[in-house]
């Protein structure tokens, strides 16, 4: 129906797209930090939260991990889970908080399936989130690292997975059952 | 798991239920419907019936967010009795500060066992109006009470210096969609520090089967103990609002027919018959290590269940109920200085 849903159901183009801007954006760093960090994000963050809002009704939450979560938001989710689905699923693959509403995880996990790049990032811990980012643009606080600053003990949590090295062994496309 | 007996020494929190897991014997747990009084008797009532055929106790928190006496007073009242609590901690209605110092808590009065739960939603209970907190997910509180226990630290980096010893739990629901993630969803709560799982109530035995073999695939099942939710339906009413009314609960059709063939006085006797029989199917796959009873008012028959399905005695008899919290006290003194 809308632009923002159509895109949404190609998250492989997304996550093309999502690979070229930080891209761009690691380049750029020299010339933003050149600007100040500070009044970049002035200018960056209107046009960024109206793009994320269009695609992916983003919340900014100033530490987007859309790559690791199927470019699916986990801040849509009513109980804003970051790790996966909760037990509440209903039995058509609806929210529980909201019966009409798909549940985010159950799309996540799908448009995980169609991601070679990073649809295996999902197995990841995804650490608390930072309240203190809300609002601010995710791809400035990407360049300061802001966005990568974890509580104290979760360091380097979110590298770890129990799992097969080879992390695309546990997304097939299709189940056995 | 070790099979072998570890020392006191190499326990992660010495709790019985840890003991029984590591020991390689069948656990079983039961879940306490928290009182709605001020009464501590209420609670001593019914720990009492579940306490003769169960290894620990689940004290809930505000399950199906219907408000009930919290889950760490409940606790706090278990211990001071000699009752082994596991303590249910949801993240619906505290934050992480909040939290962490009702971890600390718990664990001063003696809890060892705690069970890290997202929560069901506030739309779910009879005060659908309040603010819903979820600053932290399972998986978060699992890991952060992972870092108080094993690197002494709140979330701040702040110094705790006496750290809890828990042993970890959390929930998995093999039941519901995405089914195939469900297994890399346990994955991630072992990672996240899972040190056993209770799962949903389980009524669909070919989809857990199906479930656990995933789980075996991935070579995860030897990584946590497994303790697989049951519970008895009451008639084909009860169940049909359990599946429509309580999340995450998923009744095949096969058994709510069943249960609406039998004549209404038999009723209860037939969803108790279902119970006893979906806990020797599941007994009998591997990887799983108990059974957790969850009998929403229908404590009673926990214990024929119990019975029935040939899981007593348990083994080492409970301790009986210690109407003195001093003498307990000195006790847990004790029982700390040993492990220093």
């Amino acid at each position: 129906m809308s632009i923002g849903s159509w895109l949404r159901d190609r998250p492989h183009f997304l996550e093309l797209v999502y690979d070229g801007t930080h891209w761009l954006f690691k380049r750029l760093d020299p010339v933003i930090s050149w600007i100040g960090y500070e009044r970049a994000e002035k200018l960056i963050t209107p046009p960024e939260e109206v793009g994320k809002k269009v695609v992916f009704d983003c919340r900014m939450c100033g530490q987007c991990i859309l790559h690791s979560t199927g470019m699916t938001c986990p801040m849509t989710c009513p109980k804003n889970l970051r790790n996966g689905p909760c037990g509440g699923v209903r039995n058509n693959g609806n929210c529980e908080v909201k019966p009409e509403m798909r549940c985010v995880w159950v799309e996540a996990y799908e448009r995980s399936l169609d991601m070679p790049v990073y649809g295996p990032e999902m197995v990841l811990l995804q650490p608390p989130v930072n309240r203190m980012l809300e609002d601010r643009s995710a791809w400035i606080t990407m360049l300061t690292g802001e966005d990568q600053q974890v509580p104290a003990g979760w360091e380097g949590v979110s590298q770890l997975t129990i799992l097969a090295e080879d992390l695309s062994v546990h997304f097939p496309k299709t189940s056995d059952d | 798991m070790n099979a072998a007996a570890p020392s006191q020494e190499d326990y992660i929190s010495g709790s019985r239920l840890e003991r029984i897991l590591r020991a390689g014997r069948f656990a079983v747990t039961a879940e306490l419907n928290p009182p709605d009084s001020a009464d501590p008797q209420e609670v001593y009532d019914a720990a009492l019936v579940l306490s003769r055929v169960c290894d620990a106790i689940n004290a809930t928190d505000a399950s199906g967010a219907n408000c009930h006496m919290s889950s760490v007073a409940i606790c706090a009242l278990l211990t001071r009795a000699g009752y082994e609590p596991v303590m249910q901690v949801a993240c619906r209605d505290r934050n992480r500060i909040a939290i962490q110092g009702d971890v600390l808590g718990a664990a001063a009065m003696g809890v060892k066992n705690l069970l890290c739960l997202t929560g069901d939603d506030t739309s779910a209970g009879d005060q659908p109006e309040a603010k819903r907190v979820f600053d932290l997910d399972s998986i978060h509180l699992l890991r952060t009470v992972k870092i108080m226990r094993d690197q002494g630290q709140y979330l701040s980096g702040r110094k705790i210096t006496q750290p809890p010893r828990l042993f970890l739990g959390a929930a998995v629901n093999p039941f519901v969609q995405p089914y195939d993630w469900r297994p890399l969803r346990l994955a991630k709560k072992i990672q996240a520090g899972a040190n056993f799982i209770q799962t949903q109530y389980c009524f669909d035995v070919p989809r857990f089967r199906t479930f656990m073999q995933q789980v075996r695939d991935l070579g995860i099942d030897q990584k946590v103990c497994l303790l697989v939710g049951v519970g008895p339906l009451r008639s084909d009413r009860a169940a049909e609002f359990m599946r429509t009314k309580v999340p995450g609960v998923v009744i095949p059709d096969e058994i709510v027919d069943r249960l609406r063939k039998t004549p209404s006085e038999k009723k209860q006797e037939v969803g108790k018959q279902i119970c006893v029989e979906i806990i020797q199917q599941v007994r009998e796959i591997d990887g799983v290590a108990g059974v957790h009873v969850m009998a929403y008012r229908q404590e009673e028959l926990v214990a024929e269940i119990i019975e029935e399905a040939g899981l007593l005695p348990r083994p080492r008899q409970p301790k009986a109920p210690d109407p003195d919290p001093f003498t307990q006290e000195r006790k847990w003194k004790r029982g700390t200085e040993d492990t220093q």
